[in-house]
């Protein structure tokens, strides 16, 4: 059997505990196979509780564990990284529980918090040094660490409730939905609900960058003043929680 | 690549998220500190940030668990970047991975998985350790992994396969005491023949740490205080290797770091008792 042969198979044994592998590498190699195995899967267990003990918490340890399972089961792991590992975890518990967006939500806000702490570093933008800034043609620039979803359940006061240990509100749909962003400020790791304007208005800038453009947008949907105002004001709180990292002329 | 790694020994620990506060806030007395590299393999953040202010403190060595270097389709290039990312900026004393797999095709098992002791593993195993040394451009050291598992049509012991690889690569060792003495009692070998087996001068650190009985086998689990006859193979070592750097790890229930610097004080005793012994004997 060739090296690349030999692991195969043991990938193979590691990923279905079929019996075939075990079987070439002989009758003494059983007791060997399972502590690997063990290892294997008890290491993935491990990485999905570390990463979200809230989701656990909120679904129950049996449910949880059954969704880790047929994770493990149906999702190997293929990055060099086992941190890498959790950001599937949502779509397994989205394909076990599709009637259940609050548990789904509220994967996300796990997942992307753990994700915004380890995020590239840039240093916010000091808004003293803002002065002579052309808005007009302004270019923004967002943190790397930032997030953001639709939000149309609970899901938040669920994630807060859980995690201040507080008593948790039962999951209940949003008469409408806002947005929740995260990102990280200095080594911490933030959450926030916004409403649904302001979560286009970042969508907006995301994709254009140009302070001008989103100016026009709100405009054209708030009218002269209000859209200004509303540009004037999501500019200071971006500014305020360190969302913008650059401004940079056209 | 540059050919040789400076000379460095004392005595040091795994430092692992529960004492960061310990060593951020107090002159703890180790000669150098060992960090899991991939923990810290990371975009940004606070990890980075907080090896940074370590690595002002104390010499710091670079343990890998994931390089894979015995994958039979080669190493992963992205991973090799980003090592060496982290190698450039914190400038560690040792760069250091396992003798083992842990990748193949798209999968990856996160575990220390055994090569068999082959000719055409050597081959393999040489062949990435080459790649990995010329792209971090600096030699590494490679550790013994405990294993559960031999694979029938190894043509050398493991000790011969380690001497092999490092003579053609020129690459160093890590001595894990504790796996030699977990694989020596699962495989039933020598652990001593093991221990002279292996080329003394490129031992350039060793690892000490505690298992645990499993239903057949011992396993590696570093959540105990290290054993008795550890400590025992630990003092043989040291008479055949000289003074070499010397940490403890602990991965599970993890104690006071008063409680591991206890512990390492052992090891400081019977290196001072042990050390240069086959010299100091001859003379």
């Amino acid at each position: 059997m060739t090296l690349i042969e030999l692991q195969r198979n043991l990938r193979t044994w590691l990923t279905t505990a079929s019996h075939e592998p075990a079987e070439q590498l002989g009758a003494g190699a059983m007791a060997g196979l399972d502590v690997y195995q063990n290892n294997y899967r008890g290491q993935l267990v491990s990485c999905l509780e570390d990463a979200f003990p809230n989701v656990r918490k909120w679904t129950g340890d049996e449910i949880f564990h059954e969704a880790v399972i047929a994770h493990i089961d149906s999702h190997p792991p293929h990055a060099w990284t086992l941190d890498a590992y959790p950001a599937g975890f949502g779509e397994t518990l989205a394909t076990l529980f599709p009637n259940n967006p609050d548990l789904h939500e509220l994967t996300w806000i796990e997942l992307s918090l753990s994700q915004a702490f380890v995020a590239a570093d840039a240093e916010p933008v000091n808004p003293d040094t803002l002065a002579s800034v052309d808005w007009d043609t302004a270019r923004l620039s967002l943190t790397p660490s930032l997030k953001s979803r639709v939000m149309t359940t609970n899901a938040q006061s669920i994630w807060s409730a859980l995690w201040e240990q507080t008593p948790v509100p039962d999951g209940a749909m949003l008469d409408v939905p806002v947005g929740a962003i995260i990102w990280r400020r200095a080594f911490t790791s933030r959450l926030k609900q916004v409403d649904a304007l302001e979560l286009e208005a970042l969508l907006q800038l995301e994709r254009h960058g140009q302070f001008g453009t989103l100016c026009h947008w709100l405009v054209e949907r708030l009218g002269d003043q209000d859209g200004l105002t509303a540009a004037a004001n999501m500019l200071a709180n971006w500014l305020g929680s360190g969302l913008i990292t650059a401004v940079d002329a056209a | 690549m540059s050919s040789a790694l400076s000379p460095f020994s004392g005595y040091g620990l795994g430092l692992r998220k529960e004492h960061y506060r310990d060593f951020l806030e107090a002159n703890v007395p180790v000669d150098f500190v060992e960090v899991i590299s991939e923990n810290f393999m990371v975009e940004g953040g606070q990890p980075r940030h907080i090896l940074r202010q370590i690595r002002e403190r104390h010499p710091v060595a670079l343990h890998g668990v994931s390089m894979s270097i015995g994958s039979a389709d080669g190493l992963d290039p992205a991973y090799l970047r980003r090592l060496k990312s982290l190698v450039d900026e914190i400038e560690p004393v040792f760069v250091s991975d396992h003798l083992s797999w842990s990748r193949i095709d798209d999968f990856n098992s996160h575990d220390l998985l055994p090569v068999p002791y082959t000719q055409e593993a050597l081959d393999i195993v040489c062949a990435n350790i080459q790649q990995a040394q010329d792209m971090l451009g600096r030699p590494m050291l490679f550790e013994n992994p405990s294993s559960y598992l031999v694979f029938n049509g190894a043509s050398m012991s493991e000790w011969e396969f380690i001497a092999a690889m490092a003579k053609r690569t020129g690459c160093s060792l890590i001595l894990d005491v504790n796996n030699v003495f977990v694989s020596a009692s699962n495989h039933g070998f020598d652990a001593q023949a093991f221990l002279e087996g292996l080329p003394a001068d490129r031992v350039r650190q060793i690892h000490l740490a505690g298992h645990s009985q499993g239903t057949e086998l011992l396993i590696d689990t570093h959540d105990s205080p290290v054993c008795e006859s550890v400590w025992d193979l630990y003092a043989k070592a040291i008479s055949l290797l000289g003074p070499v750097a010397t940490m403890i790890e602990r991965d599970g229930d993890i104690p006071p770091l008063a409680q591991l610097l206890d512990e390492l004080s052992i090891a400081r005793r019977l290196g001072a008792l042990n050390a240069a012994g086959p010299e100091r004997m001859a003379s």
